[in-house]
């Protein structure tokens, strides 16, 4: 799925987050949202999964905008996934959070239950799939909601410093997933992240928001390597306050 | 009619009233206590006002309002359910939906608002996402619904009035209990009294196991 925000802002009261936002983000692309805390990534991201309704601006999906009927509109909304920053997880065991979404599908059985267990097993979950919700450890309670999102196959992921605060096992997991995820269903991603590094591993292009605006958008190399804002520089190199 | 066949009966009936007007009020007040509990607050404020204060009816009251209502030049006189199971009935489903409205109301309402988030954003719709914030809310309702029979067990003003208390028909346990003392049958009243205790504790002991079950 392609993506394409233009003009976009969202305030909160008298307060504006995102102020006029434009970004082009190609169908297969891993895309990158880097920027401190506070920039206005995650607002982006719920303006995009439709949590938020932005002031002005407008957001295409595969170059149309939002249909105005609920029935289009679901369908639409059905074909974004999302990973929240602290995702929640329903009440009841892992195979019944990642079977969420097929669920509200109509996927029956067996197809149902084939699906959940494979989505487990892609993340290493198998023997957990019983396991309540509420006693599973930060990394495991992390791939589960991963699991979640991805098994309806998702055209776009959103995924919201999806391994912050992770060890490198989880990461190495999770990273690995989105790569799979990306390589065998041609989904689009974005990634928001204020690790650098990650960036760096996973995505094809970067951009850096700050205060609510894109400063720069590129491609991993040139970012990193050779950034054009003074602003990104201080923020690769680690220099930026924050 | 022997002592032992008396009791049965009479106790069979307060379960059969309390328990389908605890049935009735649930299928009335828990669909809309949960669309109440998912509204935003402001628009609910009214409402809430007038629940808490349906909290507070003393069951006498709603037992003389559905007396008027059922009886013989009353709007619903042709009826003719006064005096009957079905009348106590009536009146107990009008003391105790408002509190299973109240507190499914509430309890919906206190579900994190990520739980809505998390469903619509796994693509549920409208009704899917009541049904998932009321599962969250499972235990809540549950409780919701056993205070309700509790309230609607123990309640005897409104079943007096309406019930008429009428041997073999409309005697319940709370009623028997009060013309047992009435007519200085103590050991009677007793009695009944203790299988109200062993109704409650059986039934709440059930229901906690499974709202043990239902919770995380
Ligand atoms: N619902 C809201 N009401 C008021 N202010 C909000 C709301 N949501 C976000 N904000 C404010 O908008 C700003 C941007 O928040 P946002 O969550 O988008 O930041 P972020 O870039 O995701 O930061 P982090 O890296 O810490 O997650 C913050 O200053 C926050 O306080
Ligand atoms: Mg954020």
């Amino acid at each position: 799925m392609s993506l394409e925000v233009s003009g976009l802002v969202k305030s909160f009261g008298a307060r504006e987050v995102l102020r006029g936002i434009d970004l082009r983000i190609e169908p297969g692309e891993i895309f990158a949202i880097a920027g401190p805390s506070g920039a206005g990534k995650t607002t982006l991201l719920r303006c995009v999964d439709f949590l938020l309704r932005p002031e002005t601006g407008s957001i295409r999906y595969d170059g149309a905008t939002t249909p105005a009927e609920p029935a289009p509109a679901i369908a639409l909304r059905r074909r974004i996934g999302m990973v929240a920053q602290n995702p929640l997880l329903f009440r009841g065991n892992a195979a019944y959070n990642v079977s969420f979404g097929l669920c509200i599908r109509d996927v029956d059985e067996p197809e149902l239950s084939r699906r959940t267990a494979d989505a487990l097993k892609a993340l290493g979950m198998s023997d957990l799939a019983a396991t309540r919700a509420s006693v599973l450890s930060a990394g495991e309670a992390q791939r589960v909601a991963f699991a979640r999102a991805v098994v309806v196959r998702p055209d776009l992921l959103l995924l919201d410093e999806f391994t912050a605060n992770l060890d490198p096992t989880n990461v190495n997991i999770l990273e690995g997933a989105v790569r799979e995820y990306n390589r065998s269903t041609g989904a689009t991603v974005i990634l928001v992240t204020h690790n650098m590094f990650q960036a760096k591993r996973l995505a094809n292009r970067v951009a850096l928001l700050l205060e609510g605006r894109i400063v720069e958008v590129g491609a991993v190399p040139e970012f990193f390597e050779n950034p054009k804002d003074p602003r990104t520089r201080a923020f690769v190199t680690g220099e930026y306050a924050y | 009619m022997t002592l032992a066949g008396d009791i049965l009966q009479i106790t069979a009936l307060s379960l059969l009233v309390a328990g389908t007007s605890t049935l009735v009020a649930t299928l009335i007040a828990v669909p809309i206590g949960t669309v109440l509990g998912l509204r935003e607050v402001g628009s609910a404020r009214l409402l809430r006002n007038i629940l808490f204060t349906l909290y507070g009816l003393p069951p006498v009251l709603a037992g003389l309002l559905v007396f008027l209502l059922l009886s013989r030049a009353g709007p619903l006189g042709p009826l003719r359910l006064l005096y009957t199971p079905l009348g106590m009935v009536i009146a107990q489903v009008v003391i105790v939906t408002p509190i299973i409205l109240g507190i499914t109301m509430s309890v919906v309402s206190t579900v994190e608002r990520r739980v809505k988030d998390t469903a619509f954003v796994l693509g549920a719709d409208r009704y899917q996402l009541s049904i998932t914030v009321l599962r969250e809310a499972a235990a809540g309702v549950l409780t919701a619904i056993m205070v309700g029979f509790g309230r609607a067990i123990s309640e005897v003003g409104a079943v007096f009035i309406v019930g008429g208390h009428i041997e073999g028909q409309t005697q319940v346990l709370t009623t028997t209990i009060i013309t047992d003392v009435a007519q200085a049958e103590y050991g009677h009243a007793v009695a009944l009294g203790v299988i109200l205790l062993l109704l409650a504790a059986v039934i709440y002991s059930l229901l906690y196991r499974i709202q043990e079950r239902t919770l995380p």
